[in-house]
This record gives structure tokens, C-alpha cells and sequence, in this order.
């Protein structure tokens, strides 16, 4: 069976190490907090914070507490607050050690495209592009395929890119696998999903 | 120098002209200057340019100059909670410079440190380094890799927020607010800063006073409806 969202953010939980700095994404992304458990992981938000805690509860909320996407949160015993020029120093920095990010479409060579549809979406790329090539690692989590059920992971992006060769490993619904040389490499299916059907669900070149 | 004024139109009198450049901070909706965005629509200057992070809302934050056609050009990261940002758009009216986030935070910096131009990583092999100047450097892990060109931003006018500030404009923000309103203070030719409230001289602790007052030329306090722009909570476990 594929994955859930929420298996995905499990699943890419099981990614961070103790004592890392770690930023998350909008989307399944942010669920991963949910699966942290005991390990000693400090959440960046890029509007700057260091320490990000839960949601409020109702009634608490704080309109100075936001998160980068928008939404109020609280703070915790280990909380640093600062600038978005010192927040974007510390993740071009490479002082953090892995950001876990939702994707439109990943090319073989670890190309990503999550900001842009021609014409059509035009939000922007927020701090994407800086994560990217900033941090150490970088996780993709996204549906493997699209609504039309197409291949979301490419032979190469068709969408503008985040980013240029950025990617080291992406988890989907049915998934997970590395970015090496010359395309990507499965490390594990998810449960009763075969290596053959994640072949057959994948444009990129599969090593 | 008397730096307090009694209200954010008398903040900015003789500051505003059409066709200026104008840094503004916030983050979304945290931390906006909403009294000098509001008193710049009545102003009623026009074919603005504004650096900032995001575009407000519809009828909040630089949302209000848009609706009144205000604006002319927007250098931003990301501007998609505004319905009326996406139409004039669309539609060819506004114009859009878009900037990784990091790279406009450190543009802004770069240009109130009096540095004009820097190399990054951040875009490099994207639309966004297209038409700029690369460079090879050696990294911080000593591999050679290519770098882009950005430019410092030097703005006419530097608008911000801050919680609180002394009659010498030292400025205090709280939490998340922070955010680009001390780089966009630092890149202004002038900087005006609406505050929740102005202590008396010698309240603030030195240590902690986040933008020192040489960069804020002009203070006014007033209130602020701070709106929140994602309300999300969490339901208490029962007793």
C-alpha cells in the first residue's frame, strides 16, 4: 500500500539526527514535526527563529508569532529570535543541516522546480532557493505522481527550477530514493508497493 | 533632533514623491508598517516601487496601494495571499522583480552596510541568474563552485515597525516581527519606524536595543490592529 501523508512525514522523520538544525517546508512537510519523538531537533522557521514550539491553543495566538507560513505558533525553552539577514546568513551558512521541502517536479539530476507555473501560479519562491542551495541536505516529500497521474519525478524538469542539482533524496507516496550518478536509486519501497511498480510509475532514469 | 512625530502623516511629510524606491518591513502580516502604509495612500503619491517581502493582503499592509493603483513595481519573494497582486499581474499593470528570500534580506543589508554588490549561491543555474554576473570561488568546504552577482539596495525611503523605541530611536522588536525590518531600516536614505510604544530615555537595555537609533530618522507611535493572517491552534488534552 502507498504511503499516507502522514507516513510520508513519518518516514521522513526518520531522516533527521540528534542535535541537528532542521527547517520545514509548507505542506506534508510540516507534518514532520508531528514525528519527531525524543530526538533533540531544533526547527529553523525562516522569518526568524530558531526553537519553533506548536500551535497555540486557542485563545493564545500572537500576531508577532508566526512561522513562515503565516501561521501562528508558540515558542519554546530554546527559542532564538532574529533578522531575516542573519536567518538567511545561518542557511546560506550552511549551518543548517537539512531542509525537507514539497516539489512540483524533480528532474534525475536533482534538479527542483516547487515556485513557478508559467502564467498561470506566480506566488514565488519565498525562501526556497536559498534553502536549497544553502543547506546541507536536502529531502524532497511529495506525491510520486500528479493528478493526471503523471511522473513527477523527471528525466528533466519542464517548470522553472528552485534549484540545480540540489536534491540528495526524495520521498513519495511509494518511495524512497537517492539522487546519484546518472539518475536515481531506490532505497526502499513502501509497504506491498513493488520495485516494478515504482519503475513503472517513474520517468527518470532509475540506476 | 527632535525624531517623534505625532502622526505617521506628519512622520513622512516632505519624505514622499512619485516614482520612489521604498523598503518596507514585515513578514506576511507580522510586523508590517500598517499606520505608514495607510498614511502613503492618502499621500496619494504614485507609480511606487516597493522592496518587500511579500504584497499584504487585499485590504491590508501594501495590499491598500495596490487596490489604488499605487504601485508600479514590486521586489519580492512571495505575493501569493493577495488576489489583486496576481490580477495586475496577470495583466501586465504591475511589475515584478522576484528575489529568493535570503537574497533580498541580504540585498537590503548590503545596501545600509554600504556594500553595493555580493556573490551567492542562492539561484545559480535558475531564472533567477539570468542576465548576471558569474563568478568561481572557492567555498567554505574548499571546492570551487559558481556564484551570482546581487546587487545592495539603496532605498529613498525605509518604512518599518518595531515594538519599541526610545525619543533617540533605538528600536526593541518582539518575536517573529523582527523579521526584514532591520535590513529594510538599514537600506533607507531615510527611515521612519511606527512603534507600539515610546519609553523614556534610558528605559531600554542597552544590550538588547536590536536596531540602534542611528538608522531611524523618524519615530511615531500609534496603535495597531496586528491582524493575523493563519490563525492555527491546537485543542487542550482534557484534564
Amino acid at each position: 500500500m502507498p504511503w499516507t501523508r502522514e507516513q510520508m512525514a513519518e518516514r521522513a522523520a526518520a531522516e533527521l539526527a540528534d542535535g541537528w538544525y532542521v527547517n520545514l517546508g509548507i505542506g506534508i512537510p510540516t507534518l514532520v514535526a508531528n514525528y519527531i519523538g525524543d530526538k533533540d531537533i531544533t526547527l529553523q522557521s525562516e522569518n526568524g527563529m530558531l526553537g519553533m514550539g506548536p500551535f497555540p491553543y486557542e485563545g493564545e495566538e500572537d500576531p508577532d508569532l508566526i512561522n513562515a507560513g503565516k501561521q501562528t505558533i508558540t515558542e519554546l525553552s530554546r527559542t532564538a529570535y532574529f533578522d531575516s539577514a542573519t536567518s538567511f546568513g545561518m542557511i546560506r551558512g550552511g549551518k543548517i543541516a537539512c531542509a525537507i521541502l514539497g516539489a512540483m517536479e524533480v528532474a534525475e539530476n536533482g534538479d527542483l522546480a516547487n515556485w513557478m507555473i508559467p502564467g498561470k501560479l506566480v506566488k514565488g519562491m519565498g525562501g526556497a532557493m536559498d534553502l536549497v542551495a544553502g543547506v546541507k541536505r536536502v529531502v524532497v516529500v511529495m506525491d510520486h505522481q500528479n493528478k493526471a497521474g503523471e511522473s513527477k519525478l523527471l528525466k528533466e524538469c519542464t517548470l522553472p527550477l528552485t534549484g540545480a542539482g540540489v536534491v540528495d533524496r526524495i520521498i513519495t507516496n511509494l518511495g524512497v530514493l537517492d539522487v546519484v550518478e546518472g539518475g536515481l536509486r531506490i532505497v526502499e519501497t513502501a509497504p506491498e508497493v513493488s520495485e516494478d511498480a515504482l519503475r513503472a510509475a517513474t520517468e527518470a532514469t532509475i540506476v | 533632533m527632535q525624531k517623534i512625530h505625532d502622526t505617521a502623516e506628519a512622520a513622512l511629510d516632505g519624505l514622499l514623491r512619485d516614482d520612489m524606491l521604498i523598503a518596507a518591513g514585515g513578514f506576511g502580516l507580522c510586523g508590517i508598517p500598517e499606520l505608514l502604509l495607510d498614511a502613503i495612500r492618502k499621500s496619494g503619491v504614485r507609480d511606487l516601487t516597493f522592496a518587500s517581502n511579500n504584497a499584504g493582503v487585499d485590504d491590508f499592509g501594501i495590499g491598500i496601494l495596490l487596490a489604488s493603483k499605487q504601485v508600479k513595481k514590486m521586489m519580492s519573494s512571495y505575493v501569493g495571499e493577495n488576489a489583486e497582486f496576481m490580477r495586475q499581474f496577470l495583466d501586465g499593470e504591475l511589475e515584478v522583480e522576484f528575489n529568493p528570500q535570503g537574497t533580498l534580506a541580504e540585498r537590503m543589508r548590503a545596501g545600509g552596510a554600504g556594500i553595493p554588490g555580493f556573490y551567492t549561491k542562492t539561484g545559480v543555474g535558475t531564472q533567477i541568474a539570468e542576465g548576471k554576473e558569474h563568478k568561481e570561488f572557492e567555498g567554505p568546504d574548499g571546492s570551487t563552485e559558481t556564484y551570482i552577482l546581487e546587487r545592495g539596495i539603496f532605498a529613498d525611503l525605509a518604512i518599518v515597525k518595531a515594538w519599541k523605541a526610545d525619543d533617540t530611536g533605538n528600536l526593541v522588536f518582539r518575536k517573529t516581527a523582527r523579521n526584514f525590518n532591520v535590513p529594510a531600516a538599514m537600506c533607507g536614505k531615510v527611515c521612519v519606524a511606527e512603534v507600539e510604544e515610546i519609553v523614556p530615555r534610558g528605559s531600554l537595555d542597552p544590550d538588547t536595543i536590536h536596531l540602534p537609533g542611528v538608522y531611524v530618522h523618524r519615530l511615531v507611535q500609534g496603535d495597531h490592529e496586528k491582524r493575523i493572517e493563519q490563525r492555527t491552534t491546537r485543542k487542550k488534552e482534557a484534564a
